[in-house]
């Protein structure tokens, strides 16, 4: 569904590509995590895989064909994006927050039918945000605000989900929901796609993992392929212990400094 | 449904208000005589001057705050103002280069002013639109002020050059007035008003995106480019016209928005049709009392909206804050 193959991104004036060739295939009905250090090229990746930048080599594709060839409303209707940061300056409602993600396929004049209204409906409850649905945006907890723009996302009924870091600052329980929604929305068929930090998170969650490194691709696989100490411990330079949890997936744990060492 | 109800009937009271009262005060028979059978003595105020007068202050406001309400979006800063794009520096300078140097037409200075307006637009519009074709907010906003900052310098120049009378003139236009409104006036408004109106209520989807931010109004399909390039220009020449008619009146497109985002709803389908209402029926009002409060001596209209606007502006601030 999503896919990119050999991708190179540079952002303008910078003398080294942000990506420098990487490839990677969302399919549906899979839940694939992003991850790899502050500025290593993850949000930029998702950038140019949605097509907001333009690659200088390689090719970034949705249902194999190009991401730039794409209508703006008709890639919004295929795509569902959750973006990483979002100001609210005026504030809405949760419902009507929810409605504009149907903005790619409301009718003529922007008229919203039986039909906007009742995904709105199903986004709301899949979401679990229907019990303040006329609540404004502004009075929401860090934890419903993401799960309302999850819904916003989905009330466009797309066929691929993409998240930019979803849990950042979410507690345990909210960050938790938010990885079991979405992997019950990846079964239920959509292709996921997650850029996050939390190495754990994605280790129980995700099918299969991408680990990038300087913008470019250090590990790509299944969870216990990619996590291991090795390669962890090289690309986030910092020594860890990888063990594994009771249900199978391996659970990474950064080691402290040893003590009297100045540096690594 | 109670709400629409109570916005009509006040706009209606609005209108009526503004034909009885004025200078001469009518009766509501006299209104009424000289409104629909046009007979009585009446007839030629009501009919030639408050009608069209009320209107023009009717469409003016509306055009004002619906053009306010869609720069706030598009600039995703609620202190966002019709004027702030340097439009009121290009146009005051051209209304005063009208008076200082021009001949005697009436329409000298409307359509110096709707010059000056339209060439700062072009300018701001040149300085902000980067990289080929990408306009961005921030930039929008610093063009204007630094367009409008020049084009005020070069103002203060002239009537600083130019002898007394002149200056006073040139000082009351700016300060805004529909003393001078008649039916071409009104005409010729409403013609050209049509479409950028039309163009900002038909994008009212598009603005709650733009409110979002960029990137997420990107995601959700908006052409975000091209939607504030159309935007920024409709709101741009719905203000230039309003400036070119009566001069600058300030506070309608920053208040009126303002006030029905927080007492209605920030969804632009329903905050851009309440707005013009409003702002409409605000600016009426504000005439009225402009041409009342010292009869048989007129203030200028932009006084009394910002000594209406700003009370009612502070208490909505204190309101909100609590």
């Amino acid at each position: 569904m999503l896919a990119c193959h050999d991708l190179v991104l540079r952002y303008r004036n910078a003398t080294r590509p942000a990506v420098g060739g990487v490839s990677l295939a969302v399919n549906a009905g899979e839940l694939v995590c992003v991850t790899g250090p502050n500025g290593s090229g993850k949000s930029t990746l998702l950038r140019g895989m949605l097509g907001l930048l333009h690659s200088e080599r390689g090719t970034a594709t949705i249902d194999d064909k190009d991401v730039c060839q794409w209508e703006p409303a008709n890639l919004a209707a295929a795509v569902g994006v959750v973006p990483q940061r979002e100001e609210i300056t005026f504030p809405l409602r949760v419902r009507e927050t929810v409605l504009l993600g149907r903005y790619a396929r409301l009718g003529p004049l922007g008229a919203v039918g039986l039909e906007d209204r009742a995904a709105v409906e199903r986004a709301l409850i899949r979401c679990d945000v229907a019990q303040f649905a006329d609540r404004r945006v502004d009075q929401l907890s860090g934890g419903e605000w993401q799960r309302v723009r999850v819904a916003r996302a989905l009330a466009g009924e797309p066929r691929a989900l993409v998240l930019d870091e979803p849990t950042m600052s979410l507690d345990v329980r909210h960050e938790m929901e938010m990885f079991e929604l979405v992997r019950e929305l990846a079964d239920q068929g959509l292709a996921a796609l997650i850029i996050t930090h939390g190495l754990n998170l994605a280790a129980r969650f995700a099918d299969r993992i991408l680990l990038m490194s300087d913008g470019h691709t250090a590990a790509l696989g299944t969870p216990a392929e990619v996590l291991i100490e090795p390669i962890l411990s090289r690309v986030f330079q910092w020594p860890v212990a990888v063990t594994t949890t009771p249900d199978g997936a391996p659970q990474v744990m950064p080691l402290r400094r040893p003590t009297g060492a100045g540096a690594i | 449904m109670t709400r629409w109800l109570g916005l009509a009937v006040a706009t209606a009271l609005v209108l009526l208000l503004g034909v009885a009262l004025g200078s001469v005060p009518l009766r509501p028979g006299d209104v009424f005589d000289g409104l629909i059978r046009n007979t009585g003595e009446a007839a030629v105020i009501v009919r030639e001057l408050r009608v069209p007068r009320v209107l023009l202050a009717f469409l003016v406001g509306g055009g004002l705050a619906v053009s306010g309400a869609a720069l706030q979006a598009l600039v995703r800063n609620p202190l966002a103002d019709p004027y702030l794009l340097g439009l009121s520096g290009g146009a005051g300078l051209g209304a005063v280069l009208a008076i200082a140097f021009g001949g005697g037409s009436p329409w000298a200075v409307p359509i110096a002013a709707f010059a000056g307006a339209l060439i700062a637009v072009a300018l701001v519009y040149r300085l902000s639109v980067v990289a080929g074709r990408r306009l961005d907010p921030l930039v929008l906003l610093l063009a204007g002020v630094v367009v409008g900052s020049f084009a005020a310098a070069l103002m203060s120049a002239i009537i600083a050059l130019s002898d007394a009378p002149r200056l006073r003139n040139a000082f009351l236009w700016l300060l805004g007035g529909f003393s001078s409104a008649s039916w071409p006036t009104l005409a010729l408004f409403a013609i050209y008003a049509v479409i950028p109106l039309a163009v900002l209520l038909l994008a009212a989807r598009g603005l709650d995106l733009l409110a979002l931010g960029e990137e997420p109004a990107r995601h959700l399909g908006a052409d975000v480019e091209r939607l504030r390039r159309r935007i920024y220009l409709a709101a741009s020449l719905l203000t230039a016209a309003s400036v070119a008619t009566c001069g600058i009146i300030g506070f309608v497109g920053l208040v009126v928005p303002h006030a029905v985002r927080r007492a209605w709803t920030p969804m632009h389908r329903v905050l851009l049709p309440v707005a013009f209402v409003g702002g409409g029926g605000f600016l009426v009002l504000a005439d009225l009392v402009a041409r009342t409060v010292l009869r048989p001596i007129e203030l200028p209209v932009g006084v009394v909206t910002a000594l209406v606007g700003v009370p009612l502006f502070a208490l909505l601030l204190r309101k909100s804050l609590a």
